[in-house]
């Protein structure tokens, strides 16, 4: 039994290899920039809106693969989603990684950084692109 | 060796065995020195300095001796021995109780570029409050301090000169004695951060002519939350007490209080007394040693990695090449994955790494490291060869894994 692949599962090496959504947008409504001190995690995101929807997003950055990886998965749930889902399925990733507890299936993929939760050194990891896109849809 | 520390048998969930090279973070602690904790707790326990009854007078008897201990450790008299919580409070009590006294508009405080944030937001600060100079000493590639740049910096506008003996970072051993002759000929103070040397070679304040020393316990097998400043006879009088209240007082009267004398007029409070008598014992064991033969040791073990991981592919080690300037710490990174990614890696395989910016950001971010943060890997009295060589298996593991 390999004792990291609750860590790493094979989504998040995938993300992590190949991000989507990585680079800069033409056109965006809001710019977002943060980063996670303690680890030196860097995340740019642009977001595009249209109809209170989120038409379009992108991010940029370094970090660990925790942190990349969650951001791609991020840009991937998110396209398409009114701002109230988005701010929902957002709170309920952070609700499962800081507080570990069961998300629902709306989260797809995301679902795998539940692992982190018993991680305490990477939640800031994994939620800096969460909390970068509830800073961009305040 | 190991078998004086117990924590060093820790088994991971996962079956494998703890190797422990996190030790410029914190060190583990011998028996010895947790028995003697629990001692305290067992037979001698009550106030300092306050209660005359049987236990007050043991608990004093045996703080008083911590006292002596750490003095004669690093060359000083017991009257220069102030004990803090660790080397932060100790810089802080000087950037308060000293820079905030002496230090006034256009005057110059000196730093090093690979200071530890707690040897640099001090002094950054002090110089805001006061409307000093803070000037930043830049380092070579190799993280060692530009000596030039350094002699041009400190000009006789400057009050304060810190710097760390040893580095958290790399682990790169500056030359004190030299910077220390530099600020005097100018005037100036001189502060050493000993929270890295002390622990791992020999220290005299005579010898470098430090007007400050600071270090802590926990980075030398003792508790956490000990630490000490050593503050020379001659300036300790400039210094002022930083916490008043209890045990600090000579005579309180309503309108004014006259205080102690140092070093009690610097421990305002019931203080540490566990830590204090845990940092002695610790001390004991060191000395058993050597700490000659401690420098000796981390520098084998040093050699020993540096020459298994030098040349591997995708691994970049950072610091000086020159042995002679460095200790038991090694800083590196692999191409291509974050340090973070290397220490969960290494973590499965039992090993435990710091990763990050090891709380010295300027350093990382003037040598332009990627990921402003790097791996690293301390070494102590208990690692062995074979501890390296784990390291350098779950490295490969790391490597093919991303």
């Amino acid at each position: 039994m390999d004792d990291l692949s609750d860590l790493y599962a094979e989504v998040i090496m995938d993300h992590q290899r190949h991000p989507r959504n990585f680079g800069k947008l033409e056109n965006f409504d809001r710019e977002v920039q943060m980063t996670n001190s303690s680890c030196g995690d860097q995340i740019s995101l642009q977001v595009k809106f249209e109809n209170e929807k989120i038409k379009d997003l992108k991010f940029s950055g370094m970090g660990c693969a925790i942190s990349m990886a969650s951001a791609s998965v991020m840009t991937e749930v998110m396209k398409g989603l009114s701002i109230e889902e988005a701010r929902r399925f957002s709170d309920e990733f952070l609700e499962m990684v800081k507080a570990g507890k069961i998300p629902s299936d709306d989260l797809k993929d995301a679902k795998v950084f539940g692992g982190v939760y018993k991680y305490p050194m990477r939640v800031k990891c994994a939620t800096l692109a969460w909390y970068a896109l509830q800073k961009a849809i305040e | 060796m190991k078998k004086d520390f117990p924590i060093l048998s820790t088994v991971l969930p996962n079956g494998k065995k703890i190797i422990y090279l996190d030790n410029a973070a914190t060190t583990q602690k011998p028996l010895s020195v947790i028995e003697r904790i629990s001692n305290f707790y067992k037979f001698q326990n009550a106030n300092v300095a306050r209660s005359s009854h049987y236990l007050g007078e043991q608990t004093t008897i045996a703080y008083n001796g911590a006292r002596k201990t750490v003095a004669d450790f690093i060359n000083a008299s017991e009257d220069e021995i102030i004990f803090t919580s660790g080397t932060t409070e100790s810089i802080n009590m000087i950037a308060y109780g000293w820079g905030d006294a002496n230090i006034s508009e256009g005057d110059e405080i000196v730093v090093m570029t690979s200071e530890h944030h707690s040897d640099f937001v001090p002094w950054q600060q002090l110089a805001i409050r006061k409307k000093g100079k803070f000037k930043v000493t830049p380092l070579n590639a190799d993280g060692t301090i530009n000596m030039n740049e350094f002699k041009k910096s400190v000009t006789s506008k400057t009050k304060i000169v810190a710097c760390a003996k040893m580095t958290n970072s790399f682990g790169v051993i500056n030359p004190v004695e030299e910077i220390g002759k530099i600020t005097h000929d100018k005037g100036a103070v001189f502060v050493v951060d000993g929270a890295q040397s002390v622990p791992s070679m020999p220290t005299d304040v005579k010898e470098m002519d430090a007007d400050f020393l600071s270090f802590s316990g926990h980075k030398m097998l003792a508790p956490m939350g000990i630490g000490v400043l050593y503050a020379k006879k001659s300036i300790i009088k400039e210094l002022e007490p930083f916490l008043t209240g209890g045990g600090m007082i000579d005579e309180v009267k309503t309108e004014f209080t006259t205080f102690a004398c140092a070093p009690d007029r610097y421990e305002a409070g019931t203080p540490n007394v566990e830590g204090a008598i845990g940092l002695a014992s610790a001390i004991e064991y060191l000395e058993e040693i050597g700490m000659a033969n401690v420098l000796e040791h981390e520098r084998e073990i040093l050699e020993y990695a540096y020459s298994k991981l030098a040349g591997v592919e995708r691994v970049i080690l950072y610091g000086p090449k020159n042995f002679e300037k460095r200790g038991g710490i090694l800083s590196f990174n692999i191409k291509g994955i974050h340090p973070h990614d290397v220490a969960a890696v290494l973590n499965s395989n039992g090993v435990a790494i710091r990763s990050g910016h090891h709380c010295a950001q300027p350093i990382l971010r003037f040598l332009n490291i990627d990921f402003m943060a790097t791996a690293r890997a301390s070494f102590y009295i208990y690692n062995d060869k074979s501890d390296i060589d784990v390291l350098a298996d779950a490295i490969e593991e790391a490597k093919r894994r991303f």
